[in-house]
């Protein structure tokens, strides 16, 4: 890095300060460093709940262990569910589609770098937020559900940081779900129509969607949670007429599309993955998208499947049975495409190929028992055991997180400029692969034979010792293969070299920019003439996209500080909300956190920030 | 197109709102959140439908409500919207004194409409002791019909703010996408509305 | 993004004329509205309806008044509106499916 492009706030220096560089982070409205920002704060929650992870399993190592209190032990495992889900896989995968998605279409920013800065900021407080719970008398204990009354009535604060921590978090994804979406339908290189544009922009398109429709069923449920149990309303009180089951039904009404929003970015990439790899053009490119479509489609008419046992009846039942069982269908069509893919390929097997490869079995396996707890007879019999934790590990753990890894070892170089090295990703592969089949494979088993999940000790001679010893050793190797993965990260960028724009020999359009691209991504935008655009000008022509335009100014966005304070002002009025039950004077973060925010809200209405322009004389200079 | 042409054009293109790509993707980005407000006011409509019964002893809906002050909210909240067209209107005609004229009234009808709601939220609170804690019934109807009330407020903030900054310099490029987003926020305030009288305040009378 | 100089982009007193038919036809609509809403209003007031048949009778006039919303004042219905309309049918059937959930499966 000789030289950095001088943008309003970074100017032309070979190393910067600490300070200037936390600055350039803490005001960036540029994707890809929105995207590091998601990327490392998805990884250091990834960490804390890996963590949580382990302490439960030690806790299950032997019968009757007390290495952890019973109340201790509910609040690791809600919140090891809750960071999980919406701190560490939400986030990653977010991270992705920020640093690609505008490669893979030809645009140099998002459509809203504003809101994607503000958006990756009520993220990483929120997350912030909900942790802080460990320091001011214990975590959230309801589970990641949280279900009423049992959340309703939890002592302590631990339930209202997860109210408040998740509404903040929340506001975030919905933000970056709109941002995407207009980024994708407005900010098209000339020629990406719809069906050019690679799998995993449109995985990022139909998650986008699915975000839109199902995170303001949480905001709303986590809104009736927080009036119950800050302001003394009646939604879950049965004394007073509530109904404990509106909860359930807003949970999962937003649940179960966010486990399609976990899953569908991950099939994108790895479509994309499977036809680098194989050298080929996916197979049945149409029908990827299609059937991505009816996932997310039938995705919003199956939550009550989570809810068999509550006593809907069996119509109610059998309804959601079915629909859920047509999942399988589009499902299926994928698996077959990325085996088809594969079929009479050039395949070369690299690290993030293995990881692709490992999530068919793995995931198949997932998607077989989903069919299993799906079928509402049998669900009385799994659900609330550890079957039920086997079955989704094996579709989150072996559908999101390989993904997240596969895509990582693929994008490495685009999104930080270094290679990973492949021995060390071949032995984070075959240790977590390894550790994670270990750990869950015989979960399934243990749920069969009655053990309930959430519970905080077993008794010994029952059948489960055995079981979940070997459990408790596969998340060892799991750990293993993560901290190594870790280690890899910061041995190449130390030691590594700059990457190649295009190390994979890759198809779509984001390896035709530099690794890491310049902060405009392209000098002049690119025109795109098929699907795997850049593969049509390796093969027919000189391997170089033509421009779409003469070399001309380029607008780019101001960096602005408005979205850290704002998300600050929500952080601090959260705890307003919180602790306005105990002191009154609460009230006083409560209205300045949000004055805060609205101030900073006016500011940006008011002041006019039209952005700035590199000229075109900038960029001829750095062509030398 | 220079920043000197989007904050002081020689003459408006023919849609100001929409000739930036600035301006289309908030005209986007704005009618996707409309999308999302559906399932978010959809929920809250759910709740309140399914505890609208629960009044634990409390006035129900046939004895709370009274026709006469909704009809009026009603219709001074479609009037707005009407008056936003209006100055919609005049914003396509390029007329910005017009535009001002008929968004301030706009204003007006808003800011008199939230005043009937509190009003009536008074009146409920003295006259019944019917609050957000007395009841399910009560804790969703006040987060149902409060939520769209705290739309209305914040629909009229923001238009004083973008007409307050934008009072001397008339209308450009930049402002325009600004002034048009507004309008379809408003409208669509509006549409909850008619569902929040049809199935809070009419359909809780018809029982 | 070209400098705009292209005529056909400007004001003209095509575009008045078209701009001012619009405007008529909003009026209409919020005529229509407007009459939707005192049926409504009237519907309930005067009792003269049994319970059922009203409520199926709000709802109509509701959804037409919210159409008309939607396509006229909303500009729905003109070019350029895929994008929105895709979203507002996606969310509304999201919608439609929520409240059915919480109103049909709540208490059994």
């Amino acid at each position: 890095m000789s030289i950095a492009v001088s943008d309003k706030n970074s100017a032309v220096t070979q190393k910067r300060s600490i300070g200037a560089v936390l600055w350039d982070y803490l005001t960036t409205v540029d994707h890809m460093k929105v995207a590091h920002l998601y990327l490392f704060g998805g990884a250091f929650f990834f960490i804390l709940g890996g963590i949580e992870a382990v302490i439960i399993r030690i806790q299950l190592l032997v019968p009757e262990n007390d290495f952890v209190s019973a109340g201790f032990y509910n609040e690791i495992i809600t919140m090891h569910g809750t960071t999980m889900i919406f701190l560490a896989a939400m986030p990653l995968l977010l991270g992705m589609m920020n640093a690609i998605m505008p490669l893979q279409i030809g645009a140099r920013d998002v459509a809203f770098p504003f809101l994607n800065s503000l958006g990756v900021w009520l993220f990483i407080l929120g997350g912030i937020m909900l942790n802080m719970s460990w320091f001011f008398g214990g975590a959230p204990d309801a589970g990641w559900t949280a279900y009423a009354p049992l959340s309703t009535t939890s002592p302590g604060h631990g339930v209202d940081f997860y109210a408040v921590g998740l509404q903040i978090a929340g506001a975030g994804t919905l933000m970056s779900g709109i941002n995407f979406l207009v980024t994708i339908i407005n900010m098209r290189a000339p020629g990406m129509t719809y069906m050019r544009m690679p799998l995993f922009t449109w995985t990022t398109f139909i998650t986008s969607i699915l975000i839109l429709f199902a995170f303001p069923a949480l905001t709303v449920g986590l809104f009736l949670l927080m009036f119950d149990r800050m302001f003394g309303s009646a939604f879950f009180d049965v004394a007073l007429g509530g109904n404990t089951i509106i909860w359930q039904h807003l949970f999962w009404i937003f649940g179960h599309p966010e486990v399609y929003i976990l899953i569908l970015p991950v099939f994108g990439l790895f479509s994309e993955i499977f036809s680098t790899f194989s050298k080929k053009r996916l197979f049945g490119y149409t029908s990827m998208v299609f059937a991505t479509m009816l996932i997310a489609f039938l995705g919003f008419m199956v939550w009550a499947h989570h809810m068999f046992t509550v006593g809907m009846g069996p119509i109610a039942n059998t309804i959601f049975s079915v629909a859920t069982m047509a999942i399988a269908i589009p499902t299926g069509i994928k698996i077959f495409n990325w085996l088809a893919t594969m079929w009479g390929g050039n395949v070369k097997i690299n690290s993030a190929m293995l990881w692709a490869l490992g999530f068919i079995p793995s995931f198949t396996i997932g998607g077989m028992t989903g069919i299993m707890v799906a079928t509402v007879a049998a669900d009385y019999q799994y659900h609330d055991t550890y079957f039920v934790i086997a079955h989704f590990h094996y579709t989150i753990v072996g559908g999101t997180v390989m993904g997240i890894f596969a895509g990582l070892h693929y994008w490495w170089p685009k999104i930080f400029g270094r290679v990973l090295n492949e021995t060390l990703g071949k032995i984070t592969f075959w240790t977590f692969f390894i550790g994670f089949h270990m750990t869950f494979f015989i979960q399934h088993f243990l749920g069969l034979m009655g053990m309930p999940r959430r519970y905080w000790v077993f008794l010994e001679n029952q059948g489960l010792d055995t079981g979940n010893f070997i459990s408790s050793l596969g998340a060892l190797f799991m750990s293993i293969g993560v901290i190594v993965f870790i280690y890899n990260a910061i041995y190449v960028w130390l030691k590594g070299e700059k990457a190649a724009a295009d190390p994979w020999d890759g198809r779509t359009l984001e390896w035709t920019t530099a690794s890491p691209p310049e902060h405009y991504n392209w000098k002049q935008t690119p025109l795109i003439r098929g699907l795997d655009c850049l593969w049509i000008e390796k093969t027919e022509g000189n391997g170089k996209m033509t421009p779409a335009e003469p070399l001309k100014d380029i607008h780019m966005p101001n960096n602005t500080i408005i979205p850290f304070i704002m998300t600050l002002g929500f952080f601090i009025s959260g705890f307003g909300f919180i602790y306005q039950t105990e002191n009154k004077l609460w009230y006083i973060a409560l209205f300045g956190g949000m004055a805060i925010a609205l101030l900073a809200m006016l500011v940006r209405s008011l002041q006019d920030d039209v952005g700035h322009y590199i000229t075109k004389e900038e960029l001829k200079g750095e062509a030398k | 197109m220079s920043q000197d042409q989007i904050l002081n054009p020689k003459s408006l293109p023919n849609s100001p709102e929409k000739a930036t790509l600035e301006g289309k993707n908030k005209f986007l980005g704005l009618w996707f959140f409309l999308g999302g407000e559906t399932v978010l006011f959809a929920s809250l409509f759910g709740s309140f439908v399914a505890l609208r019964n629960s009044t634990a002893g409390g006035p129900s809906s046939e004895e709370l409500f009274g026709l006469e002050l909704v009809f009026l909210m009603t219709v001074m909240l479609l009037t707005s919207s009407l008056t936003s067209v209006y100055a919609m209107y005049h914003m396509k005609n390029h007329d910005f004194k017009k535009m001002q004229l008929w968004l301030g009234i706009t204003g007006l009808l808003g800011i008199g409409f939230l005043g009937l709601e509190i009003y009536e939220f008074t009146h409920y609170i003295t006259e019944y002791g019917f609050t957000f804690r007395s009841s399910a019934f009560g804790s969703a109807f006040y987060s149902l019909v409060g939520f769209h009330g705290g739309h209305v407020t914040f629909g009229i903030v923001w238009l004083i703010a973008i007409m307050v900054r934008n009072a001397r310099r008339g209308l450009n490029l930049y402002n325009a996408p600004k002034f048009n987003t507004f309008s379809l926020y408003w409208h669509y305030i509006d549409v909850v509305w008619v569902f929040v009288f049809t199935v809070v305040y009419l359909m809780g009378k018809v029982g | 993004m070209t400098e705009n100089t292209n005529t056909n982009n400007q004001l003209t007193d095509f575009h008045r004329q078209k701009n001012k038919e619009e405007m008529k036809r909003n009026v209409i609509s919020f005529a229509m509205m407007i009459v939707s809403t005192i049926i409504a209003f009237a519907v309930v007031a005067s009792g003269v309806m049994d319970r059922v048949f009203a409520i199926f009778l709000l709802f109509i006039l509701a959804v037409a008044q919210v159409a008309f919303q939607f396509f006229y004042f909303m500009h729905m219905k003109e070019k350029g509106h895929a994008m929105p309309a895709v979203m507002i049918v996606a969310g509304t059937w999201a919608a439609f499916l929520t409240t059915f959930g919480l109103i049909a499966a709540v208490w059994w």
